[in-house]
């Protein structure tokens, strides 16, 4: 466990700063997503209140439960304090001044009609959506800002019988499975933040995998925030049923704005007996500028259940990007013999800060996690794992294994354990290992003496500190995260 | 080959290169000998580049070039290998995948196409078997849990493949027994040619038995007090370092 001082960023301005076109070209060279599309958007004013809530449901023509479901959320957000206990260093927000609602205007109603602007957009972000570039293998909901823009390969699923859409359609097409699942793994009152996007989240991905299916192809969905001065709140929800498997990926990225933006998501996982759940994340929302300007506040609730014996949820992290991340995608193992996982890369460079970690909830019989958490910082990066193992009366036999290793490269940057462990059955084995170590001297020396210049050489360093994560990525992603994290952490050294 | 000229190099206050003159010609190999702290790593660590050392006075010339003008990696693109006292261990980097990213770098800057993952292979199956090295080290990140001889053995092997033109072998033959010695000292008899020089620093007589240079230095108080052919050695094996001592006091004193 490391104890190595922190040096606080000061305050974030949030005025906008004039950039010179070439240092915003040299900034848009690091930040390749960081591009606005003009599109023409139909958005709510800013502000909340209950006529916002009531708005919000009302353009998604949903039903009464959805629109009073959303308001106990509401009604209960407004008892509630934003959390302190984090890390980090959060300028207050104001709520009032963000516009929960925004969505291109002319929403398609398939991606035959999608704007060509769209599709022009994730083409760049390289995420075709069209029918001939399509990701093979891969299907893909779009979601841009505050509603899903379209989703491939349907028909193929529908015919596997995997319901892949967005949540807004599938509380029209599915409302019962929405009914029975939503917030039944993230109740409306779980959290500030969950509470805020229980009242607020405007759209997201829906997965449901029948019994006995194994989704033929990768799931994902790709997030991006595109309009100024808007929050992004997404809602996912994934079911695995009995014996059903499915490995789903989701991306973020956002244009570079000088001001903050507020990205609260909650992510829900629900798996039956002997069902599986991969859960991937490649985050690259807009980290700010070096100076801590700008930049997305990512503050996220992922929670998985494993409601039946022998299920398993495996959560797999890469958080490059925002200007501060709070997130613990978390596992309740209930059933017999089930399984969570959690890999993590966090990096943090420039005057990034990441409060991230997981929490694992044994209560089932010989349930089994595992944690391997690897936290880079560098610039004036603020890195803090935190992490909550816990063995209740009933989870007799359960086992737990956390990994936990920083590094650090450079003198300014910081990295922070917070390991929580409670033990209530005697019959648990827990262990937790944990490591700090820099980038050294003699390491660089050694790649350098061999041929390998040193830009290269701290990518291979750092790619060899994440190996054990990256393996769990899948392939596609392993590659995109490798190069995500060379781009981050470009003048790292020197 | 290599030229050093009145070369003297200072670490923080210290000055531990004095004025030291050194010259290589293509396919000689020379060993430099001396009692601790005479300089040996400092210089084999200088010529490889490493920061941390300031050279304040002299110049080394290799193949033509200034030497010290060059970055670390253009060192080694341009021919230049040290063999580390202590390999580095760089943990989750597998060792195959370390030393092509290394070959590929190295041809680059050379302006040759690199080598692909197959090629790349048969080369390295082709150089294993004249080592007898075991492949299981090809497998495991760059030394990481490697025994002190495997270490050791490693950094030949990482020679056999980027075949340098000028290798450096900073005690390469300290902390291992006979057996890895002599195995050590096999790899680098098995890569000598006429083009290819090495320079060899060592503590002891030992390697040299089995390497069989063409010229012994002495290294002492940061200069070459002694030069001559193998018999200087095992002068030195018999006497101990000081007796250099003694016959270089009055030198020094003038």
């Amino acid at each position: 466990m490391s104890a190595i001082p922190r040096i606080d960023p000061p305050a974030r301005t949030v005025a906008p700063k004039p950039l010179e076109a070439g240092v915003e070209e040299a900034l848009n060279r690091r930040y390749e997503a960081g591009f606005v599309t003009d599109i023409e958007t139909e958005s709510l004013p800013p502000g909340l209140s209950e006529e916002v809530v009531r708005a919000i449901s009302a353009k998604k023509n949903e039903p009464e439960w959805m629109t009073e479901w959303r308001l106990k959320a509401y009604r209960h957000w407004l008892t509630m304090t934003p959390p302190t206990w984090a890390k980090l260093q959060i300028a207050p927000i104001d709520y009032q001044a963000i516009s929960y609602f925004a969505a291109p205007k002319n929403a398609p109603k398939s991606l035959d009609e999608i704007d060509p602007k769209l599709l022009e957009a994730y083409d760049k972000l390289g995420v075709p959506l069209h029918e001939r570039a399509r990701l093979a293998g891969i299907a893909v909901d779009a979601v841009f800002d505050s509603v899903s823009v379209g989703t491939t390969y349907k028909d193929e699923l529908k015919k596997a019988g995997v319901i892949f859409c967005s949540i807004s359609e599938a509380l029209h097409e599915h409302p019962e499975l929405v009914r029975r699942y939503l917030g039944s793994v993230v109740p409306v009152g779980d959290n500030y933040f969950a509470a805020l996007n229980s009242a607020v989240f405007s759209d997201g991905s829906f997965v449901f995998v029948p019994k006995g299916v194994r989704c033929p192809m990768e799931l994902s969905t790709y997030f991006r925030i595109n309009a100024g001065h808007t929050g992004q709140f997404e809602r996912t929800l994934i079911i695995c049923e009995e014996k059903a498997y499915v490995s789903y990926l989701e991306g973020c990225t956002a244009p570079m704005r000088d001001q903050n933006q507020l990205h609260a998501a909650v992510v829900e996982l629900v798996a039956l007996d002997d069902a599986e759940i991969k859960y991937s994340t490649v985050q690259n929302w807009y980290p700010g500028d070096e100076n801590g300007v700008g930049g997305i506040y990512n503050f996220v609730t992922k929670r998985g259940e494993c409601r039946g014996a022998r299920s398993k949820i495996s959560w797999t992290q890469v958080e490059t990007g925002s200007a501060i991340t709070w997130k613990y995608p978390s596992c309740v193992l209930l059933g017999d013999d089930s399984v969570g996982e959690f890999y993590s890369v966090a990096l943090t460079h420039h005057r990034q800060q990441a409060d991230t970690g997981t929490k694992m909830v044994h209560i089932g019989r010989n349930t089994r996690s595992t944690i391997v958490s690897k936290g880079i910082s560098a610039g004036r990066g603020q890195n803090t794992y935190r992490g909550l193992v816990k063995v209740e009366k009933t989870a007799a036999n359960a086992r737990n294994h956390t990994q936990c290793d920083s590094l650090l490269i450079g003198k300014r940057c910081g990295a922070h354990t917070f390991p929580y462990i409670e033990v209530k059955n005697a019959s648990a084995t827990v262990e937790h290992e944990a490591t700090t170590s820099k980038i050294s001297d003699d390491q660089l020396f050694y790649c350098r003496a061999r041929g390998i210049g040193e830009e290269d050489a701290v990518s291979l360093i750092v790619d060899g500190f994440c190996k054990q994560v990256f393996k769990e990525l899948p392939m596609e992603f392993a590659v995109e995260a490798k190069k995500l994290l060379d781009l981050s952490l470009e003048g790292a050294v020197g | 080959m290599l030229k050093i000229d009145n070369l003297h190099v200072r670490a923080g206050n210290r000055e531990i290169l004095k004025g030291l003159n050194l010259e290589v010609a293509p396919g000689e190999v020379h060993a430099i000998m001396g009692p601790n702290g005479a300089g040996k790593s400092t210089l084999g660590h200088v010529l490889a580049g490493r920061e941390g050392y300031e050279v304040t006075a002299g110049s080394v010339t290799y193949q033509g070039k200034d030497l010290l003008a060059l970055e670390p990696e253009e060192r080694a693109a341009e021919g230049l290998f040290l063999a580390f006292q202590y390999p580095v261990e760089i943990p989750g980097v597998n060792n195959t995948y370390f030393l092509r990213a290394a070959l590929n770098a190295q041809r680059k800057h050379r302006g040759e196409p690199e080598i692909d993952s197959m090629g790349f292979l048969k080369l390295v199956r082709q150089k294993l078997s004249v080592l007898h090295i075991k492949d299981e080290l090809l497998n495991r990140a760059v030394n990481v849990g490697f025994s002190g001889g495997e270490k050791k053995r490693n950094e030949i092997f990482q020679l056999a493949v980027l075949e340098p033109t000028l290798a450096i072998l900073d005690e390469t033959d300290s902390g291992l027994d006979i057996d890895a010695l002599k195995l050590v000292a096999e790899g680098v008899n098995l890569m000598r040619s006429p083009e290819r020089s090495f320079l060899v620093v060592t503590h002891y007589q030992r390697l040299l038995d089995h390497l069989q240079p063409d010229v012994v230095h002495v290294l002492a108080e940061g200069r070459i007090v002694e030069s001559g052919g193998p018999e200087l050695a095992r002068e030195l094996e018999q006497h101990g370092y000081a007796w250099v001592k003694d016959r270089i006091a009055p030198g020094a004193a003038a």
